[in-house]
């Protein structure tokens, strides 16, 4: 299987071992992983502020970068949805493009529900010893439905006690500009997410989103929590030597 | 009623800052979810009832124009009349016209938005008229001066406390020294208070949660029965409603029904589900003489047919408020008007209009969670985006944020360049946070850093370690 | 007004993009209301035989706060309200619903027990009615205003008490609007009453007795054990014993 990686803008930016994770995974699975060259975000910051049109301009740029793979996975649930769900209603009136937009968002897939739905894995070889709560991004889970994935695969991890984080299925705050605009709002629902981590007891927390897990990560941080904060990719691959937890120092 | 929802950001921190409100809400947020979770556990039908809850409503609306003509023969028929409005205006000018031609003192009034909409209380106390809200909430918050905060529970933002100190201000003949600590009390009171405004009332006006072309009915649901007193007891009966409300029949309503009562409180049904039809019959024995439905339209004939249709849908269950996490975070209040949360985001920029409500449908991160409970699937935050498509278009956003946001989207359809800047951004900001692994404070990142810390980048660009990567062959 | 009528209509049909519908489509829109088809219902009462749907009822009309008192004839309905108003520390006063099935009951055998007839007014504590149906999956019942039937009994007393029959309680609500239809006009109020009068208005604690009545307490007429042993039990395509309609509808 052919397998574009779709980077995501914040992996490129702020933490590519994300996306290395996910290239090992994959090509544990027997996929030959490529990283097209012209790809730089998947047009959700322009789509949710109402700029359609700069959207689609960044939606064919993606289009035609990755039609020609096999599979285009990310390892985010909201680019992977926004490709997915969103982009066919971007060109739902464009009877031109909107076959080819189509068969792209069937053959895209976050991660972890590429991993588990799509090549039928059912548990990793990795190591982690840790007690360990999962934060359920939003997109990934109404999107794209993804729960069970993510949990089944953790629980397959040498070592890691994971426990359900009351809440887990609430919004953490971050929400792309949302974060920025009504910044008050939203570090009240992010305060609450921390204190729900905290609370656990656990000593880390993993999600399956960067954009969320930035957000938690700098508020525990902030607040003086020492939670860590992982990319489940991360742990899944086995890779948690290589890099430290989200917003530790090196 | 008057509108502060361009104040937003100004009620949301107030509400942030609230320690009453806030404590009020946690108990929101532990109480209608959960009961609703169980509600619908039990119903293995749910699901497809949503469906055909939503398929009922658009079948509707599609022909509105039909069932409205059939509810009005029908309301005809049993001796109601129909008082079409086209505006918030002539709404308000047809119930004082009723009012007046039975020399009404006293109105009492079980919950009805569209009244709220259409600021029917202060109408009709400019002209003489006392209304009285007999639902227990709008009673309260009648008392303190307030507006609904919540669609079903509209004093859900106070304490006990609170309303204990009301009841004391403003029922003065009574003992002082009367106990008010717990729930129990404040209801006999208001229990004992109310009774008499019921049996003196010459006029009750409710809402309408449904109305049926197919017998020419209204619908309220109730658990106090403080509505059924309020249309049972007067010489006249008016419903405040709107066009959308309509379903064909008795049985469309049923399914409605299911959903509602689940959505709302977590209930099977509500204590009351009371269907109107006309004014009594000869030989009854007790009843109003007058019907009356007050038809406003108020902007709801021109969703049809757009982008907003969906919404017309709506049942006023309120899942949708109480499952928002921003709703939750601020409250009703910060919204600014009759409708609050994901629904109010959607409805008040239609009703007054971007320029006032242009807030609403930003305070959002599309979580999702409200489409996920609608009971009739309306896509909440589509429309809230299409709200964000229009403010776009009209240029309503602020500049700097239109600038910062095309600065953007100008490289990101240049990915060479993009990759340029990445990394460098990446090796800059690395090589800044290297030490601490994060920022607490970031030039042009005041917005996140106020409140929380920036983890640091990793020092290197994906696409440039990928590239080293692939020229060098090595593999993990 | 009328002008009113007008714009709105037409701003619809200008919203939808056509004109008035012709008379074809009315017709079939016509007809549809008048067919009144049942959508999904679900199953939980469905299916299940008379014993069932009874118990049923009554196990869901409790988790309401409605009590439930079977008896097994309706001349043992006064005595069942002269217990429950002692019981309930209640003065032994009922208004009742001017209906001439409760009319016909042995009230003479309580003579202690005062009752007037006629609608509610203020400082009634105790009504007694009738009612239509019985909705089993959701412990309602469903009342209807009349001349026999006043709605006052069912919201102005402290105390409302119900008279039910056996064969009056059916799986649905689809199954009330049939029962309903077959009485004729549409009366003025249809009542479905799911246990007493309720407010959570105050920090969400439910409490008993906002506006309507405190008590809800419901006399279960249920005369079947008094048929013989094969036909108690009903099935579906059998009539049942009560004279009601085969059930399993």
């Amino acid at each position: 299987m052919r397998v574009a990686l779709f980077v995501t803008c914040l992996v490129a930016l702020f933490r590519p071992t994300i996306g290395f994770a996910a290239v090992k995974l994959l090509e544990n699975e027997g996929c030959t992983v490529e990283v097209p060259r012209a790809q730089t975000c998947c047009g959700q910051p322009a789509y949710n502020s109402g700029d359609r049109a700069t959207a689609k301009a960044i939606a064919l740029q993606v289009l035609e970068a990755f039609e020609d793979y096999d599979y285009v996975v990310a390892p985010s649930g909201s680019c992977a949805g926004m490709i997915r769900v969103h982009y066919p209603e971007l060109f739902a009136d464009d009877p031109g493009v909107s076959t080819r937009v189509q068969q792209l968002a069937k053959r895209s897939w976050e991660l972890v529900s590429f991993l588990v739905d799509i090549c039928g894995m059912q548990a990793v070889s990795a190591r982690w010893e840790r007690h360990a709560t999962y934060h359920d991004a939003c997109s990934g889970l109404r999107e794209l439905g993804i729960k069970d994935q993510p949990r089944r695969l953790l629980a397959s991890v040498d070592g890691l006690r994971l426990k359900e984080l009351p809440g887990a299925e609430t919004c953490c705050g971050f929400g792309g500009t949302f974060c920025v605009k009504y910044p008050d709002i939203s570090d009240k629902m992010v305060s609450d997410k921390a204190a729900d981590i905290v609370a656990t007891g656990y000593q880390s927390v993993l999600a399956g989103d960067l954009g969320c897990l930035l957000n938690i990560a700098g508020k525990l941080q902030r607040l003086g929590g020492r939670v860590q904060v992982r990319h489940v990719a991360e742990v899944l691959a086995g890779m948690t030597d290589e890099a430290p937890p989200i917003g530790a120092p090196r | 009623m008057l509108a502060t929802s361009r104040t937003f950001e100004a009620n949301a921190r107030a509400g942030l800052a609230n320690p009453t409100l806030q404590r009020a809400l946690g108990m929101m947020r532990s109480g209608f979810p959960e009961r609703r979770r169980v509600a619908v556990e039990r119903l293995p039908e749910f699901e497809a009832l949503r469906d055909i809850g939503k398929s009922i409503k658009d079948h509707t609306l599609e022909h509105l124009d039909f069932y409205l003509e059939l509810f009005e023969e029908n309301v005809l028929s049993s001796g109601g009349q129909v008082h079409w409005a086209r505006t918030p205006e002539e709404a308000r000018a047809a119930v004082l016209q009723i009012c007046r031609s039975v020399d009404a003192k006293i109105v009492t009034k079980g919950k009805s938005m569209i009244a709220e909409e259409v600021g029917l209380n202060e109408y009709l106390e400019q002209n003489g008229i006392a209304p009285v809200e007999t639902d227990l909430g709008e009673y309260i918050i009648q008392l303190r001066h307030e507006p609904p905060s919540h669609l079903i529970a509209p004093a859900i933002h106070l304490m006990k406390e609170q309303v204990a100190d009301t009841f004391r201000a403003e029922h003065r003949s009574l003992d002082p020294g009367r106990s008010l600590v717990e729930a129990r009390q404040l209801c006999d009171e208001a229990r004992a208070v109310l009774r008499p405004r019921f049996l003196t009332a010459d006029v009750g006006i409710t809402g309408a949660n449904f109305l049926v072309a197919e017998t020419g009915s209204s619908i309220i649901v109730t658990n106090e029965g403080n509505g059924d007193l309020t249309q049972t007891l007067p010489r006249v009966h008016i419903v405040m409603t709107s066009l959308e409300k309509l379903v064909p029949t008795l049985e469309d309503a049923t399914t409605l029904l299911r959903l509602l009562a689940r959505s709302a409180t977590g209930q099977e049904f509500s204590s009351y589900t009371t269907v109107s039809t006309g004014p009594r019959r000869p030989g009854d024995l007790d009843g109003p003489e007058q019907y009356h439905v007050v038809l406003l339209d108020n902007g709801r004939s021109a969703l049809l047919g757009g982008e907003f249709q969906d919404m017309l849908r709506c049942i006023r269950c309120a899942a949708c408020m109480n499952h928002c996490p921003v709703y939750a975070a601020v409250g009703g209040h910060a919204y600014g008007w009759v409708y609050s949360g994901p629904m109010g985001a959607v409805l008040t920029p239609s009703l007054l209009g971007l320029a006032e409500a242009g807030h609403l449908p930003n305070a959002s991160t599309f979580c999702g969670q409200c489409e996920s409970v609608c009971p009739v699937k309306i896509p909440l935050p589509k429309m809230m985006r299409h709200w964000r498509e229009r403010q776009f278009a009209e240029k309503l956003n602020p500049p700097v944020y239109r600038s910062g946001l095309s600065l953007w989207a100008w490289a990101a359809r240049r990915p060479a360049l993009y990759h340029a800047l990445v990394e460098l951004a990446s090796r800059v900001l690395g090589w800044l946070g290297s030490g601490r692994g994060r920022f607490r404070t970031l030039p042009l990142a005041n917005g996140w850093t106020a409140v929380r810390d920036l983890p640091a980048p990793e020092g290197r660009s994906f696409q440039s370690l990928w590239a080293e990567r692939q020229k060098s062959g090595v593999k993990h | 007004m009328s002008e009113a009528r007008e714009q709105i209509l037409a701003g619809i049909r200008r919203s939808l993009n056509r004109g008035r519908l012709d008379a074809a489509h009315e017709t079939a829109l016509r007809e549809r209301v008048a067919a009144h088809r049942r959508n999904l219902v679900p199953a939980r009462a469905a299916a299940l035989d008379d014993p069932g749907r009874i118990d049923l009822f009554i196990a869901m009309a409790e988790e309401v706060q409605a009590t439930v008192t079977r008896v097994g004839s309706s001349a043992a309905v006064p005595e069942e309200i002269a217990r429950y108003l002692a019981a309930e520390n209640l003065p032994a006063e009922v208004v009742l619903a001017p209906d001439s099935t409760l009319a016909d009951l042995p009230w003479d055998e309580r003579p202690l027990l005062r009752t007037r007839r006629g609608r509610a007014q203020a400082g009634d504590a105790v009504s007694l009615t009738p009612c239509v149906a019985a909705i089993a999956k959701a412990g309602t019942l469903m009342l209807i205003s009349g001349a026999e039937t006043p709605t006052t009994l069912n919201f102005l007393p402290d105390t409302h008490i119900v008279v039910l029959r056996a064969d009056q309680v059916v799986a649905a609500y689809e199954d009330g609007w049939d029962r309903l239809r077959t009485h004729g006009e549409t009366p003025r109020t249809i009542n479905f009453i799911t246990g007493p009068s309720r407010t959570g208005d105050i920090e969400q604690r439910i409490e008993l007795g906002a506006h309507g009545p405190r008590r809800l307490h419901i006399i279960l007429i249920d005369d079947r054990r008094n048929v013989g042993d094969g036909e108690s039990r009903c099935r579906s395509g059998v009539i049942c014993c009560c004279g009601a309609k085969p059930c399993g509808a």
